[in-house]
Order: structure tokens, then C-alpha cells, then sequence
């Protein structure tokens, strides 16, 4: 297993507030890796230190042989994708246009927009459902919608890794699914997927190697099927469960002993 | 490739959207040689529009229309997009109309520095310019310093500034009261902002400020409008933001400062400029182009209108400004109330 | 969900002492403030002279300064800093917007420019006919931009400081033409209760009183609406009218308190910063704390107006601005701009 983006040691903290100490990831070339764990854990600040929005107080995430800091920002851009928790959308931008946002590592003052940009909005929104929306503005769309729409402009930017940070969380269940299903053909097709993912059985279901994390530590790393038991249910989220596999695919599935009070 | 019938009813609204904004701003250049041609012609006597042109082509020579009427005009043009392009810049900064410079206390700190320059100084015109332009760094610097607590908050820096501004308003008042009655008149006169008599000796260094730092802001102005999108995916999307912010605050403030030091402080333009540029233009964000081409017609055309409500009185600019600017922006507010 | 449910509750129980603690404790600091106040003065009156004159008065010339100037003139910096506190609270509570006061969203602008018209029209002479226009004034300008602004807390925001612009400038054009209103406006204008305490003010004391009295009876019900308008539907606060009576409220104590003492910015927008930690997000303990603390901060600004300068006096809003700009600033680097 080669890992060109990985986290040696970091130790990250918002403010006061220390939320690793320490911590060493290997994010697995060309998998789809998920990392689960409870609220508040740190698997959203571990995302952004790997894409460089947090710098770690001690220790250094490392994209091939350079810290993530090191590089020009569209350099890193063109690599690294990231879709965060809480993006804005500037007042009455229409989706076709936030999608092209997508592009801008890829462009300069001098070359603003060219056919490569047309074909990568179209090609993305597409992949994620929303060419039916190209001129709606942003705002009047719902959750979930919205979220596609983000997600396109995070594949317009066309970057080899994808850092997702919970992007089925406005979601219904078919566009869970859809998605996740896009996840994984992306990384048939050769990209990194990094995702936090809420649902442990989707995470088994789909990702070829899962992050289990606990109050800011890597609890156990894997392949899910090797990993995943009772004891680290119990650990990491503190809910006794029994683990069968999953009728459709064979991956572990969670399933709660908790039946209320 | 074959073009598909749905493929192309999507490009058709990108394509409107754009020729929307192209369509602005030739709609605005035009008004604004309309009303910088009427500002050349306006005055104690009237000249008419082919007098006009032939003292600008060079075939006649006035000094009335290239001395007196020809540095006003081309002020209120500058001044106004400059302030409107300020404006824009620090509406995106904050991600908030209401973190304008005038709003939160800029104008006002380059009137004290200007205040200071009048009173402590002898008040030639070079001490005005750095007094205003010291004055309204400072103010920004205090802003940014204080507003910037374990990363940066646009909300925050807007009720830190408005406090500022509070101050530094009051700072003002303070310095009128204790001042001479000459210099306090002179003040005084001077805090609405205005135009009148304006020459060319006091504007070819603002101008060529004014030229740089918005040359230097539109080599940016990409960067800026990916900025909008949030800290995260700016990042993520390649925007080295720490600079990029940097460079929009000078920029802001130099382009107040400058304006604050030959104008004084005309208020308004850059809260409302950039609003309703954007809501002509229909654009996502606030554009810069749209702002500073607004901020020039208001201007230009409250100047007209400063010089011809009361005349021979004129008015201070800003006073006028405000009152269109206001009832525009008023009006457009309306319009965006019955369409949500 | 059990032990989640029952942690308000202790914490409630827990917080309710030291929150009437502090309420005790800020009524003893507005006393002590008020009797050094009103001892403070040209003749300063020592404050144990001050207690006997309010207690046992004697007739003396201090008890005399005392009964007739001075302690009037702190009755007028309680009930004004009172009124314009709360209705800052109660704007900021209804428009769920920390940047929102009187002052920023149009209504003393209203107020005032009411005044200046009824003055032109020779209508505004005395009491009931000031306060009368003070307060159409502030209806008008609260209903104009409520009704903007609706749905939206930025759009709120913007049209309160276009429509302040807008009068302010239609003000300051309407004073220019009339010298007669200019010159009664002038005194009025800079936000001061120097030489007020003469008039007879029993009408505005009087609404204020009772609006203060109201926004406590109102405050519960603001509670349940500060969840957000379908929760406080189906905790049966009737949210149209609770509403309407919060604007109401609004109106006549901004209204009033500029007819007093014209326009004095930033009390209404400081002293709920101030008071909201402690508050703990009860609007009933907010509108307790605001009213004790917009009366010390005015009284204490109305001290400083007194002895700062030598020859005069500043206008309290001046100092006003200086003493609660650093508040605001602090408050707003402890607890963040959007803690409502």
C-alpha cells in the first residue's frame, strides 16, 4: 500500500482547545477510505489539516515529499479537493456558476475560461445529478439538492483525491446510496476518496479501508471486514451491538442490542 | 459531438445572466458620459454640448469648461467608483453589506486624521492628504487588529467597527468643539463631503493612487469572488487568502483615504454602490466592475444635482448622495421583498 | 434522554441567584451613580447632602440645586438611557440581530426628521406636540423598514441605515432652506440633556414609564419567541400580536426618548451586548439588566459630559460613543458578535 498524502504526529487544536495529539494517518492511494466515529471525535479536524486549513502545532502533513504548506495554493488545489460541512454560497449565484467555481486552480488571469472548464462543469454535474438545475439559484434549492450541488463543484475541479467531509448528511436514502455508488466508480476509476461518513454500515459497505476514531485517536484502522467486531462497536461508540454480515454484500453490518429503556 | 435539444436550453440562462451584466455596463458608461457631459455644461453660464465638444477636441479653448468644469467632473467620476469599488472590496471581506468602510468608521478616521492635519498642522493640502490617509490606516489596522481572535469573523469586524467608527465619530466632534471657530466652520464645512472647487493641482496624485491600487486589486479580483464561497473551499480551491485579504484591506482603505483627503468624508457611496450594482447586474456576490460603475454615476450625478438644487448655493455632495443613493437602495430592497 | 432532560432545569435553578445578585448589585451601582451625579456640578454638592436633600429637604441653595436641577436632570438620564436600552433589546430580541438598535435601523432618524418637519410647519411647540411627532416619526420609519426587511435580518439592517441616510440628508437640505429650523434643530440635534431639565417633560416620562412597564409584561412571551416562530406557535405565543406590541413598544420609547433628548446612538445597541451573557438568553433578565444599565451608562456619559470640558459642555452622546465603543468592543471579542 502507497500513501502519497499522510499525517506524521500532528498535534491540532481549535483556539484552546486540543483536539489531537500525535496523530498518524496514511491515507491509501487510489482507495475510497472512510473515517467514522463519534460527534466531536476530530474526523473533521483531521480532514482539514490534510487539506491544509488547519496547520498542526507539532507535526507535518506531507503531500508526496512536501508539507501540505509548502506548496502554491493552486498547486496543492489541483491535487486535493476538499468539500466541507458548511460552504457559502455568495447571494443569487446560479448553480452552473457555483459549479465553474470548481475551476479556478485551473485557471489564470490570462486563460479564464476555456472548453476544458466547460466540459469539467458539464461532466460534473452530471456525475452528480444536477444538470437539471444549471440555472436555479443556489439559494431556493433545497438540502439535499444543494449538497449535489456542491459535491459537482467539488468533481468539476477534477483533482486526483477527494476529501469529503460528511457529504450525505442532507441526503435521502437513494441519493445516499447514489452517491456513495459515485464514490466508489471514482475510485475504480483511480482517485483517492477520503470521506467522514455517519452510517458505520455504509462505511463497511462501500469504502476498501475505514478510520475508526475516538476523542482525536486512530482506534483501529483496516479493511472493514478485518475490523469491524462487537468490541470496537463498544469502544469507539459505546453501543453494544451485534455485527452479521450484510445480506447484499457480505460486509459487516452494525446491528444495536440498545431497545430503549 | 451532436448538441442535444435539452443541452442547450441550459446554456441559454449562463449566457443571459452574462449579456445581463454586459448590458449594465454599457447602459451605465452611457449614463455616465451623459451626466459627465451635462456636468461640463452646467454652470453659472450654460455651454452647450457642441461648445463642450470642441474645447475637448482642442478646437476652441475654455478655461471655465478644462480649468473649473473638467477636474469636478472627472473627480466625481474617479472618487465615485473608487469609493465604490472600496466598498466592494470590504462588503466581501465581511461577507455583509453593512461592513462598508463608511459604516465602520474609515471615513471617519481619515477625518480625523484630515481634523488633525487642520488643527495641530497648518493644513496645506499635502498635510490633508497624509493625515487622512495615516488616519484611515490607522483605523484599519485598530478594526483588523481587534476583530482578528483566533482566526477571522466578518460579523465580528463589523460591530468592532461600528464601535470604532462610534469613537472615532465622537473623537471628531470632540476636535470640532475644542477648535478655533475658523477651523471648526472650515471642518464642519468640509465633514458632508464635497466637490466644489476642486483643481487640477489637487488631483493628479489621488488619480494615479487611485489608477495603481485598482490595476492592482483587478489582477485579484478572480481570486476575491472565489473567496465568497467560504474559507474552506477557497483554500481548497488554490486562494492564498491570508494575502488575498491583505491586499483587498489596503486597497479598501487606500482608496477611502484617498478620497476622504480631497473630498472629505462622502458618505454612502460605498454601502450603497455595491449593493445596487449588484442587483443590476443580477450577479452572484458583489462584483467589483458593477460597483465602481454605479459609485461613478452616483456620484457624478449627486454632484450635478448638489450644484443645481439650491443654486447659486451648492450643496455638500454628500448630502445628496446619500438621499438618491438611499432611495434607490430603498427602492430596490422593496423590489426584492415581493419577489421572495 | 432523561438526564439531557433535566440539566436546564438544575442549571436554572443554579443560575437564578447570582443572575438577582447581579441585578441587586447593578441597582446599588445606579444609585451611588445617580447621587454622584446629581452632586457633581459647577457647585458640587457633596453626595451625603445629596441623600438629605432627596430624603429631608431643608430649603437650602443646595438642597434647592439639588430639588430643581439637578436631580430632574438625572431623572431625565435614567428614563432616556432605560428607554433607549430597551428598545434595543427588544428590537435586537424581535429582529433576532445583534447589529440591530433604534439608531441603526431608522427609527430615531425618524423621530427626528418628524421633529424637523413639525417644526417647519410650526406645528411641533411643546411637549405633546413633539412627542407626538417623535413618535408618528418612529412608527412610520419602524413600519417602513419592518415592512422591507421582513424575513431577512440583513435586509433589516440595510434598509434601517438607507432610510436613516436618506432623512438625514433630506434633513440637513430642508434645514438649509429654513434658518428658523436649522437654529432650533441645531441645539437639538447633538443628542444632549444640558438645559432640558426646564422643559416640561411629565407627557414622554410618562410613556416611557409605561413602555418599560409593558416590555417586562411582554418579556416572557419574547422568550418563547426567540425559539423561532413555529415553536413559539405551538408554545401558544399568539407571534402576530406579541409582535405588533414589541413594535409599539419599540416606537414610543425610541420616539420619546429623542423627543427628550434627540438622538443618541449606540445606548440601544451597547447596553444589550453588555447585559446578554448574564442574561443567559432570558429575555425577561435581559430587559431587567438593560434597564438598570442603560440608566448608569447614560448618567455616567451625562457626568462626563460635565466636567470634561472646562468651558461647556460636550453633548452626552458624544461621550456616550467613547465610553461605550470600548464596551461594545470587549463584549464582542469575549462572547462573539452573533451570541443572541
Amino acid at each position: 500500500m502507497t500513501a502519497r498524502l499522510t499525517a506524521r504526529d500532528i498535534t491540532l487544536r481549535y483556539g484552546d482547545r486540543v483536539v489531537s495529539t500525535r496523530l498518524s494517518l496514511d491515507v491509501p492511494d487510489g482507495a475510497f477510505t472512510a473515517v467514522v466515529g463519534p460527534n466531536a471525535c476530530g474526523k473533521s479536524t483531521l480532514l482539514r489539516a490534510l487539506v491544509r486549513l488547519l496547520r498542526p502545532d507539532a507535526g507535518q502533513v506531507r503531500f508526496d515529499d512536501r508539507e501540505v504548506g509548502g506548496y502554491p495554493a493552486k498547486a496543492l488545489a489541483k491535487q486535493l479537493g476538499f468539500l466541507p460541512q458548511d460552504p457559502l454560497a455568495p447571494d443569487d449565484i446560479k448553480v452552473r456558476q457555483l459549479v465553474g467555481r470548481g475551476r479556478f486552480p485551473h485557471q489564470s488571469l490570462l486563460a479564464m475560461w476555456s472548453r476544458d472548464d466547460e466540459e469539467a462543469v458539464t461532466e460534473a454535474m452530471a456525475a452528480a445529478g444536477v444538470e437539471d438545475l444549471g440555472d436555479r439559484p443556489v439559494q431556493e434549492l433545497s438540502g439535499g439538492q444543494r449538497q449535489r450541488v456542491w459535491m459537482a463543484m467539488v468533481l468539476a475541479q477534477r483533482t486526483p483525491y477527494l476529501l469529503l467531509d460528511e457529504p450525505t448528511s442532507f441526503l435521502d436514502i437513494t441519493h445516499q446510496y447514489q452517491l456513495l455508488g459515485l464514490l466508489a466508480r471514482l475510485r475504480d476509476e483511480g482517485r483517492t476518496v477520503i470521506a467522514v461518513l455517519h452510517d458505520i454500515n455504509q462505511a463497511c459497505r462501500f469504502a476498501d479501508h475505514l478510520v475508526a476514531m475516538k476523542d482525536g485517536r486512530v482506534v483501529a484502522e483496516g479493511d472493514p471486514a478485518d475490523i469491524v467486531d462487537a468490541a470496537l462497536i463498544k469502544d469507539v461508540f459505546d453501543l453494544p451491538s451485534v455485527i452479521v454480515p450484510d445480506p447484499v454484500t457480505g460486509t459487516p453490518m452494525v446491528v444495536p442490542t440498545l431497545q430503549g429503556e | 459531438m451532436t448538441v442535444t435539444e435539452p443541452r442547450e436550453r441550459k446554456e441559454l440562462p449562463r449566457l443571459r445572466v452574462e449579456r445581463r451584466t454586459v448590458v449594465l455596463t454599457v447602459v451605465l458608461l452611457a449614463l455616465l458620459l451623459g451626466l459627465a457631459l451635462l456636468g461640463l455644461c452646467y454652470g453659472a453660464s450654460w455651454s452647450t454640448p457642441g461648445e463642450v465638444l470642441a474645447v475637448l477636441t482642442g478646437a476652441e479653448h475654455s478655461v471655465v469648461i478644462l480649468d473649473w468644469r473638467l477636474p469636478r467632473v472627472l473627480a466625481a467620476l474617479v472618487f465615485g467608483a473608487a469609493l465604490g469599488v472600496a466598498g466592494a472590496l470590504f462588503q466581501n471581506l465581511t461577507r455583509n453589506p453593512m461592513g462598508s468602510p463608511d459604516v465602520i468608521g474609515l471615513d471617519a478616521g481619515a477625518y480625523t486624521g484630515a481634523l488633525v492635519a487642520l488643527t495641530v498642522l497648518s493644513g496645506t493640502s499635502a498635510q490633508l492628504a497624509v493625515g487622512s490617509v495615516a488616519g484611515g490606516l490607522l483605523v484599519a489596522a485598530a478594526i483588523y487588529l481587534l476583530s482578528f481572535d483566533r482566526g477571522f469573523s466578518g460579523l465580528r469586524l463589523v460591530v468592532i467597527g461600528i464601535a470604532v467608527n462610534a469613537m472615532v465619530t465622537a473623537v471628531n466632534s470632540w476636535i470640532v468643539l475644542r477648535a478655533e471657530l475658523e477651523v471648526a466652520i472650515a471642518a464642519v464645512g468640509w465633514s458632508a463631503g464635497s466637490l466644489n472647487g476642486v483643481g487640477w493641482a489637487d488631483l493628479w496624485i489621488p488619480f494615479t493612487v487611485i489608477a495603481v491600487l485598482l490595476t492592482l486589486m483587478a489582477t485579484r479580483a478572480h481570486a476575491m469572488h472565489q473567496a465568497s464561497l467560504g474559507d474552506a473551499i477557497a483554500v481548497a480551491t488554490g486562494v492564498g487568502l491570508d494575502r488575498l485579504r491583505l491586499l483587498m484591506v489596503l486597497v479598501g482603505v487606500g482608496c477611502t483615504a484617498t478620497v476622504t483627503a480631497v473630498a472629505g468624508p462622502i458618505a454612502f457611496i460605498a454601502l450603497a454602490a455595491p449593493q445596487i450594482g449588484r442587483r443590476l447586474a443580477g450577479a452572484a456576490g458583489v462584483p467589483l466592475l458593477p460597483a465602481a460603475l454605479t459609485g461613478a454615476v452616483l456620484l457624478q450625478g449627486a454632484d450635478l444635482l448638489a450644484q443645481m438644487l439650491l443654486a447659486p448655493v451648492a450643496l455638500p455632495v454628500g448630502v445628496v448622495s446619500t438621499a438618491i443613493g438611499g432611495c434607490y437602495l430603498i427602492w430596490l430592497l422593496t423590489k426584492e421583498v415581493g419577489r421572495a | 434522554m432523561t438526564v439531557a432532560g433535566h440539566a436546564p432545569e438544575t442549571a436554572r435553578t443554579r443560575r437564578a441567584v447570582p443572575q438577582l445578585g447581579l441585578l441587586v448589585g447593578g441597582l446599588a451601582l445606579l444609585a451611588a451613580v445617580a447621587v454622584l451625579s446629581i452632586g457633581i456640578g459647577a457647585r458640587s454638592v457633596p453626595p451625603a447632602e445629596v441623600v438629605r436633600a432627596l430624603v429631608d429637604f431643608q430649603g437650602t441653595d443646595d438642597h434647592v440645586i439639588v430639588r430643581d436641577v439637578r436631580a430632574p436632570r438625572a431623572l431625565l438620564a435614567v428614563a432616556v438611557g432605560a428607554a433607549l436600552a430597551v428598545a434595543g433589546a427588544l428590537i435586537q430580541t424581535l429582529a433576532r440581530n445583534p447589529l440591530a438598535e433604534p439608531g441603526i435601523l431608522g427609527v430615531t432618524a425618524g423621530a427626528g426628521f418628524a421633529i424637523t418637519v413639525g417644526s417647519a410647519l410650526g406645528l411641533a411647540a411643546g411637549q405633546a406636540g413633539e412627542l407626538g411627532f417623535a413618535v408618528i416619526g418612529s412608527v412610520l420609519a419602524a413600519l417602513l423598514v419592518a415592512a422591507v426587511g421582513r424575513r431577512s435580518p440583513l435586509r433589516l439592517v440595510l434598509t434601517g441605515v438607507a432610510l436613516t441616510a436618506v432623512l438625514g440628508g433630506v434633513g440637513l437640505g430642508l434645514r438649509l432652506m429654513l434658518p428658523d429650523v436649522f437654529d432650533m434643530y441645531r441645539f437639538w440635534s447633538v443628542g444632549s440633556l444640558a438645559a432640558r431639565e426646564q422643559a416640561p417633560l411629565e407627557l414622554p416620562l410618562a410613556a416611557i414609564g409605561v413602555s418599560l412597564l409593558g416590555a417586562l409584561l411582554l418579556s416572557r412571551a419574547l422568550n418563547a419567541l426567540t425559539l423561532g416562530e413555529s415553536v413559539a406557535h405551538t408554545l401558544g405565543a399568539g407571534v402576530v400580536r406579541v409582535r405588533a406590541a414589541t413594535l409599539a413598544l419599540i416606537t414610543v420609547l425610541s420616539g420619546a426618548a429623542t423627543a427628550i433628548a434627540g438622538p443618541i446612538l449606540f445606548v440601544g445597541l451597547i447596553v444589550p451586548h453588555l447585559a446578554r451573557r448574564p442574561a443567559g438568553g432570558s429575555v425577561p433578565w435581559l430587559i431587567l439588566y438593560t434597564m438598570v444599565l442603560g440608566p448608569v451608562l447614560l448618567l455616567v456619559a451625562d457626568i462626563g459630559s460635565r466636567v470634561l470640558l472646562p468651558t461647556g459642555e460636550v453633548p452626552v452622546a458624544v461621550v456616550t460613543a467613547f465610553l461605550g465603543g470600548p464596551m461594545l468592543i470587549w463584549a464582542v471579542r469575549r462572547y462573539g458578535a452573533g451570541a443572541l
